[in-house]
C-alpha cells in the first residue's frame, strides 16, 4: 500500500517535471504487484475475514449484474412482506435461464439499514424457498450466493419462526432435482448461510469466509472476552483453503490481487466461468440422479471414528 | 438400614437441621426444585418423571432417564454407540476439544449427545434417539449427526417412525463448519423418510436452540413440546445486545411458540409415553394394511 502511495508520487512528479520515468515506473509497478501477489497469497484467517466484511465488497445484487444476461427481480414470500436482505430473480446465465438468489448488504448506511446488513429474516428464508420451488417446478437451475453475518436475532424473527424458516429449507433443498450451485461470495454465518447453502457444487471464493459462528462470538463464549478474535478466526477454520480440505467446498474461486472490490468485473469472470463449468456438468446428469447425489455429498460430511 | 427404616427413623427424629439438610441434598437422597426450592425426596421425585409435585417445574432429565421412560420394557437395542467424536479442526481453546470430551464422558457416562436406539412403544416399532444436554451443552458435532442420520436411514428401511428428543444448545463449534453441516444432513436424511411416508415426531425439551431448532427439532410432522421449556434460534444474550433491551416475558418458551404456530401441542411429561402411543396408533405405525387403500377390483367382486 506504501509503494502505491510512492507510484503515485513519482507519477506525479514526472508529470510536473516533464521527465521521462516509465521505464521505473513499470518496474515499481511490478514489484508491487508481485509484492502484492505474496501478500495477499498467504493472509492469515483475521485479515481474511476482514476482506470477506470490506464494505466495499461486491454483494449478490452487483455479482448479478456483472454475471447475467437478463435479470427480473421478483419480490416477497406471498406469507408475509419482502424481505430485502435476500434477494433473487429470473436470469439468463450464458446459455441457461436460472434463478439465482443471494443475501445482499447494504452499500452504504441508508442501504444497509434497508437490507439489515444481509441479516435475513424469516420471511427472507421464505422468499427463497418459494423461489427455488418454482425454479424446481419449472426445471430451473438454481443459483445461491452466499453473504450474511448470519440471520437475523430478534423478537420478531422469533415469533415468526426463525429456526423454522431454515430448516425447511434445508429440508426442501434435499428433494430438488434441478442444480443446484452455491457459492459463498463474502461472508457464509452459520446456518443463515446455510439456509441457501444446500448444493450439488459447493464455490468459494479465494477471500471470502463460512464459519459455524462469528470468531467474534466464539471468543466471548469460550475465551469469555473480545481479546481472542484472532485465535478464534484460526481455530476455527473459517477460509476457502481450510475448508476445501475438509470436504465443504468443491473449489475455490480466484480473486483478484487485493480482493474482489478492486475489480468485481474480473472477479464476476471468475465465477461464472466456474459455475457455467459446473452447470454444464450437472446438466449432463438426470434429475434423480442429481438429487441423490447432493444427499451423498452431504452424507460424506461428517468425520469420527468408529470403535 | 435400609430406605424403609431410614424414613421412619427420621421422622421420629423430626425436622432436620438445615446443615443436615444441605448435607443429604448433597448426597442427593433430597432434590430441591429450582423454580419453588420444595424439597422432595429424589426416589418419589424421580417416579415423578422429575417434575416438581409443587409446581409442577420439569427438571432436565439426562438420556439414560428419559429412554425408560418412553419405550417398553426390555424393547431398547441402542444402535451406534461405537461411533466417537474425532478432533478434525485440532481445537484449542482454553481447553483442548478432546479434553472437553473426555470431561464430558467422564462426568455423564456417555460417549456423546445423543443416545439413538430401536425400540417398540406400546409394541409399535420406533427409532428414538433422545439428547443429553449435559454433555456438552447438548451440541451437535458429527456424531451427534451421524448417529441421527443413520437412525432415520434405518427408521425409513424398516417402516418405523422416528422419534427425536431434542435438548442442545446448538452446533458444537469445536468441529467448525462440519458441525454446521450435520444441520443439512440431518434435514436430508428427515426428508428422505418424509418422502417415503413415513411419520417422524420432535419433542423439544429444555433447552432446545440454536442449529438444532433450525434443522430437526422443526422438522417434525407433529411437534410436541414440554412445559415451559426454552426454545429459540437465537440466544436471549444476542438478541438482548441486538436490541438493547429487556425481552418479554415468555418469550422463547413452549407456550411462546405454540401461540405463535410453530408447535402442535405441550404435553406434561407424565404424558407424553401415552400422547405419542396415540399419534402412532393414527398414523398406523407398524400396521402396514392401515395404509393401504382397498384395491378396486376386490370391491368389484365382493358386490357381484
Ligand atoms: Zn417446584
Amino acid at each position: 500500500m506504501e509503494l502505491e502511495a510512492r507510484l503515485d508520487d513519482i507519477r506525479r512528479f514526472a508529470e510536473e517535471n516533464n521527465v521521462d520515468v516509465s521505464a521505473q515506473l513499470a518496474e515499481i509497478e511490478a514489484r508491487a504487484a508481485e509484492l502484492r501477489r505474496d501478500l495477499y497469497a498467504n493472509l492469515p484467517p483475521k485479515d481474511i475475514l476482514q476482506l470477506a466484511r470490506n464494505p466495499k465488497r461486491p454483494s449478490t445484487l452487483d455479482y448479478i449484474q456483472l454475471l447475467c444476461e437478463e435479470w427480473v427481480e421478483l419480490h416477497g414470500d406471498r406469507l408475509f412482506g419482502d424481505d430485502l436482505a435476500l434477494v433473487g430473480g429470473l436470469a439468463r446465465l450464458g446459455d441457461h435461464p436460472v434463478v439465482i438468489m443471494g443475501h445482499q448488504k447494504g452499500r452504504d448506511t441508508k442501504d444497509n439499514i434497508q437490507r439489515n446488513f444481509g441479516m435475513p429474516q424469516p420471511e427472507g428464508y421464505r422468499k427463497a424457498l418459494r423461489l427455488m420451488d418454482h425454479a424446481n417446478h419449472f426445471q430451473l437451475p438454481i443459483i445461491a450466493l452466499i453473504d450474511t453475518p448470519g440471520a437475523h436475532a430478534g423478537v420478531d424473527a422469533e415469533q415468526r419462526g426463525q429456526g423454522e424458516a431454515i430448516a425447511r429449507n434445508l429440508q426442501h433443498m434435499f428433494s430438488y432435482e434441478v442444480p443446484i450451485l452455491c457459492a459463498v461470495i463474502g461472508e457464509g454465518g452459520s446456518g443463515g448461510a446455510l439456509a441457501i447453502g444446500v448444493g450439488n457444487r459447493m464455490l468459494m471464493f479465494e477471500y471470502a469466509v463460512y464459519s459455524v459462528i462469528s470468531p467474534d462470538s466464539c471468543s466471548v463464549i469460550l475465551w469469555r472476552d473480545k481479546k481472542h478474535i484472532e485465535q478464534a478466526a484460526n481455530a476455527l477454520k473459517i477460509t476457502a483453503r481450510d475448508l476445501k480440505q475438509l470436504g465443504i467446498v468443491d473449489e475455490i474461486i480466484p480473486e483478484p490481487p487485493g480482493g474482489a472490490h478492486r475489480d468485481p468485473q474480473r472477479a464476476a469472470a471468475n465465477l461464472k466461468e466456474a459455475l457455467l463449468r459446473h452447470l454444464d456438468e450437472l446438466l449432463t446428469l438426470d434429475g434423480p440422479t442429481r438429487r441423490t447425489q447432493r444427499y451423498e455429498k452431504f452424507r460424506a460430511m461428517a468425520r469420527f471414528q468408529e470403535i | 438400614m435400609d430406605l424403609i427404616e431410614w424414613f421412619k427413623d427420621r421422622r421420629k427424629n423430626g425436622r432436620l437441621t438445615k446443615e443436615q439438610r444441605q448435607r443429604e441434598i448433597a448426597d442427593g437422597l433430597w432434590t430441591k426444585c429450582v423454580s419453588c426450592a420444595a424439597l422432595h425426596y429424589t426416589k418419589d421425585f424421580q417416579l415423578n418423571w422429575c417434575v416438581c409435585p409443587a409446581c409442577g417445574h420439569h427438571e432436565r432429565v439426562g438420556a439414560p432417564e428419559r429412554i425408560p421412560q418412553l419405550v417398553d420394557p426390555d424393547s431398547w437395542v441402542s444402535t451406534d454407540d461405537h461411533l466417537l467424536a474425532n478432533d478434525p479442526l485440532g481445537f484449542n481453546d482454553i481447553k483442548s476439544y478432546p479434553e472437553r470430551l473426555a470431561q464430558a464422558r467422564e462426568k455423564t457416562g456417555l460417549s456423546d449427545a445423543i443416545v439413538t436406539g430401536l425400540a417398540t412403544l406400546e409394541g409399535r416399532p420406533i427409532a428414538l434417539g433422545v439428547m443429553d444436554f449435559r454433555f456438552m451443552g447438548g451440541s451437535m458435532g458429527s456424531v451427534v449427526g451421524e448417529r441421527i442420520t443413520r437412525l432415520v436411514e434405518r427408521a425409513t428401511a424398516e417402516r418405523r417412525a422416528a422419534i427425536l428428543v431434542c435438548a442442545s444448545g446448538g452446533a458444537r463449534m469445536q468441529e467448525g463448519v462440519l458441525s454446521l453441516v450435520q444441520m443439512a444432513r440431518t434435514s436430508a436424511a428427515l426428508q428422505n423418510h418424509r418422502s417415503q411416508r413415513q411419520l417422524f415426531v420432535s419433542v423439544l425439551t429444555n433447552p432446545t436452540t440454536g442449529g438444532v431448532t433450525a434443522s430437526f427439532a422443526m422438522l417434525g410432522d407433529i411437534i410436541l413440546a414440554e412445559p415451559k421449556a426454552t426454545i429459540g434460534f437465537a440466544g436471549r444474550r444476542v438478541i438482548e445486545q441486538t436490541l438493547r433491551q429487556k425481552l418479554p416475558e415468555g418469550f422463547q418458551t413452549s407456550e411462546f411458540l405454540l401461540k405463535h404456530g410453530f408447535v402442535d401441542r405441550i404435553v406434561e411429561r407424565a404424558q407424553l409415553r401415552p400422547t405419542l402411543a396415540r399419534i402412532l396408533r393414527l398414523h398406523g405405525v407398524g400396521q402396514v394394511q392401515a395404509y393401504r387403500p382397498a384395491p378396486q377390483a376386490s370391491i368389484a367382486q365382493d358386490q357381484q
